[in-house]
C-alpha cells in the first residue's frame, strides 16, 4: 500500500567527504541510495533499517535503502536523501520559468518493495 | 612518505564557498600528495587527501584515450559547427578559466550557464528586484550579536561559517563569541546543526515564504493572525519573539540556504528574506548573505556579471547578451532538447540534473573538463583531465562574501589547467569561425565609405 510523503533532498558531510573520492566510488554510491524515514513511518509501512523502498513522483521512480531516524530528528511524513542519481530519477525538469527544478519537499508515494528471494534460474519477488 | 616535504602555509580549501584560507598544508612532493591539512574541517580534509595526482588519460575522444591537443581539436570541431551550444559549471574552477569559457560563449553565440542557476539562482533573481543588504563574513564576525540561519545545514556543508565567522569566532564587538551571541535556526527539520542555535524554529515544508511574510508584518507593527500557526507550524507568540529580538539586536545578520531557494516559491523565498532584512534597518543594522555551495560558485557570478552584465543563463545567438532565466538555463534548455552541443566545466550534472535533462545529454556531443572520472565525463564525448584548482592550479577565487582570494597550489600536475584546456578550445575556434560568429539574420556589416 503506497503513503504519501513529502521528500526534502539534500547534502551530508558523509556525502561531501564521499565525493571527494569520487562520485563513482561504492561509498557515495551507497550514501546517494539511502533514503532516511521516520521510524513510526518505517513501522507501519513494516519497514526496517535496510528495508527497500520504492519512492514515485509524477516523472519517476527510483528504489532506495531505508534508515530509522526518531521523531525528534525527522518527523511523521518527511523524508531526506542525499544528492545524487537517483535523486535525479523523482525531479521534474520545468523550472517554472526560475531555471531552477524542484528538488526539496517533494511530494512523493512510498511503497515498500519486497524481500527479492533467489531462485535457481532467476529471481522473483 | 618521503623525505621531500613542502609546507604550504595560508593555503586556500576550495570544497566550499567558505573558501577558507589559513590552511597549513603538509605536502609529499614525491608522491605529489598532501598528507596533513591543519585548520581544515571534515570536508576540507577529505578535499587535500583525495585530490592527488590520479593515473587519467589526458583526454578520451569517443572512448579512445588520446591527447589534450586531439580533445581540443575535436572540442572546437563540436562547438564551431553547433547551432545552439551551452557552456554549463564552473563552479570549482578559477576566475581566470571562468572568463575564457564566457569569451568562448559570446565567440560561438552559445550560452553561458553557471551552477548558480541550481544553487542560488533565484536568489540572484531575487537581488534585482529588491536589492542585497550586505555585508562580508568578517563584518558578521566581528559585530552580528544575532544570527538566524535559514534553510541550510552548515554544520554538514559548511563545517567553519560556524566556528571561523558566525556562531563561536570572537570578534572586536562580541568578544566573547558564543556567549555575545544570539543564534536562530530556521529549517523543517533538526540536522546536525539544530544544537548550535538558542532557538529552533521547525517550519512546515512548503511555508517558508509565508513565515517570513508574517515575520516582515510584524516588524512593521502590523497584526497577524493567529492562524499563521495552523499553516506554517509556528505560533504567532514564536513569531513575535523572533521579530522582537530582530528589532532590538545591534547587528543582525540572516544567513540563508537551498531550503529557500529549492522548494515552493523559489526566488519568492529568497526575495522575501531579503526584503524583512532591509524592512530592519529601519530599526537596527541587519544584512542577508547566501550561503554559497561550491569553492567558486560565487566567483562565476562575479565573472559572467562584469563580463555579461547579468550573473547566469546569458546567450549570445544575437550577437549581445541577453538573460532569461527558464528559458537560457541548462536545466530547462537540456529539459527541453533545445541545445545541440555542451561544453561542462568542473561540474557534473548527469549526477544530479532532473532526468530529463541528462537524457538530453546523452544525445547530444559533450565536452567534459574534470580533474576525476564523473557521470558526466562518462557521457561525454571528449573528456580532458585537468589540474584541480587550489591545488595544483594558481588562480582567484571569490569566497560566498564576495572577496577574493588568491590560491596557494601545494604541488605541479602533469595535467593542464581548465583556463589552459578552454584557451587552446577559443583558439582554435577562432581559427575555425574566423572570429566570433554572425548571427543568424544579423544584417551585413557596414562598409566605411
Amino acid at each position: 500500500m503506497a503513503e504519501r510523503m513529502t521528500l526534502i533532498g539534500g547534502r551530508t558531510s558523509k556525502q561531501g567527504t564521499a565525493l571527494c573520492a569520487g562520485k563513482l566510488g561504492a561509498e557515495y554510491i551507497q550514501i546517494s541510495s539511502t533514503v532516511e524515514m521516520n521510524v513510526e513511518d518505517m513501522a507501519r509501512l513494516g519497514l526496517s533499517n535496510d528495508s527497500q523502498v520504492r519512492l514515485r513522483t509524477a516523472v519517476g521512480e527510483t528504489v532506495l535503502r531505508c534508515k530509522g531516524r526518531e521523531t525528534k530528528d525527522l518527523p511523521p511524513g518527511i523524508l531526506f536523501m542525499a544528492y545524487g542519481p537517483l535523486s535525479s530519477e523523482l525531479m521534474a525538469g520545468d523550472t517554472a520559468a526560475s531555471g531552477m527544478p524542484i528538488s526539496k519537499n517533494l511530494d512523493v508515494e512510498v511503497e515498500p518493495v519486497p524481500v527479492e528471494v533467489q531462485y535457481p534460474g532467476g529471481s522473483r519477488t | 612518505m618521503s623525505d621531500d616535504i613542502r609546507i604550504v602555509p595560508d593555503a586556500t580549501c576550495t570544497f566550499c564557498g567558505c573558501v577558507c584560507d589559513d590552511m597549513v598544508l603538509t605536502v609529499d612532493l614525491q608522491h605529489k600528495r598532501i598528507t596533513k591539512s591543519e585548520n581544515a574541517c571534515v570536508l576540507g580534509k577529505a578535499w587535500f587527501k583525495e585530490h592527488g595526482i590520479e593515473e587519467r588519460p589526458f583526454a578520451i575522444v569517443d572512448g579512445r584515450e588520446t591527447t589534450t591537443a586531439e580533445g581540443v581539436e575535436t572540442a572546437a570541431q563540436i562547438l564551431a559547427e553547433a547551432y545552439f551550444p551551452i557552456i554549463y559549471g564552473l563552479s570549482d574552477t578559477t576566475c581566470e578559466a571562468q572568463r575564457v569559457a564566457v569569451a568562448i560563449a559570446d565567440m560561438i553565440g552559445g550560452t553561458v550557464d553557471t551552477t548558480t542557476s541550481v544553487c542560488h539562482g533565484p536568489t540572484g533573481i531575487a537581488f534585482q528586484a529588491g536589492g542585497e543588504s550586505t555585508a562580508s563574513l568578517g563584518e558578521i564576525k566581528n559585530r552580528a550579536d544575532l544570527v538566524v540561519f535559514w534553510g541550510g545545514n552548515p554544520a554538514e556543508a559548511h563545517p567553519r561559517l560556524f566556528t571561523r565567522y558566525a556562531v563561536t569566532a570572537k570578534g572586536m564587538y562580541v568578544p566573547n563569541g558564543r556567549k555575545d551571541r544570539t543564534i536562530v535556526l530556521v529549517d523543517v527539520r533538526r540536522t546536525a546543526s539544530t544544537p548550535v542555535a538558542d532557538i529552533f524554529i521547525q517550519v512546515k515544508p512548503r511555508t517558508d515564504f509565508e513565515v517570513l511574510w508574517a515575520l516582515r508584518a510584524l516588524v512593521k507593527g502590523r497584526r497577524v493572525d493567529p492562524s499563521i500557526e495552523a499553516r506554517t507550524g509556528v505560533s504567532l507568540a514564536v513569531l513575535e519573539d523572533l521579530a522582537d529580538r530582530m528589532k532590538r539586536c545591534r547587528f543582525g545578520a540572516l544567513l540563508f540556504g537551498m531550503g529557500l531557494t529549492m522548494t515552493r516559491g523559489r526566488h519568492f523565498n529568497s526575495g522575501a528574506l531579503l526584503a524583512l532584512a532591509t524592512d530592519l534597518n529601519a530599526f537596527t543594522h541587519f544584512v542577508a548573505k547566501p550561503v554559497r555551495g561550491h569553492g567558486n560558485v560565487t566567483g562565476a557570478d562575479n565573472v559572467v556579471s562584469w563580463q555579461t552584465g547579468f550573473p547566469f543563463g546569458v546567450n549570445f545567438s544575437r550577437g549581445y547578451p541577453r538573460f532569461n532565466p527558464g528559458e537560457f538555463t541548462t536545466v530547462d534548455l537540456l529539459a527541453r532538447g533545445d541545445v545541440d552541443a555542451a561544453m561542462i566545466i568542473a561540474s557534473d550534472p548527469a549526477s544530479n540534473f532532473p532526468k530529463a535533462s541528462i537524457e538530453h545529454l546523452r544525445r547530444i556531443p559533450v565536452i567534459s573538463l574534470d580533474p576525476k572520472e564523473t557521470h558526466t565525463s562518462r557521457l561525454a564525448r571528449v573528456a580532458f583531465t585537468t589540474a584541480t584548482y587550489g591545488i595544483s592550479v594558481p588562480g582567484t577565487v571569490y569566497r560566498m562574501d564576495d572577496v577574493p582570494l588568491t590560491l596557494r597550489p601545494a604541488f605541479d600536475s602533469p595535467y593542464p589547467s581548465d583556463e589552459e584546456v578552454l584557451t587552446a578550445i577559443r583558439n582554435r575556434v577562432s581559427e575555425l569561425l574566423g572570429g566570433n560568429r554572425e548571427p543568424a539574420g544579423a544584417p551585413p556589416a557596414a562598409v566605411p565609405a
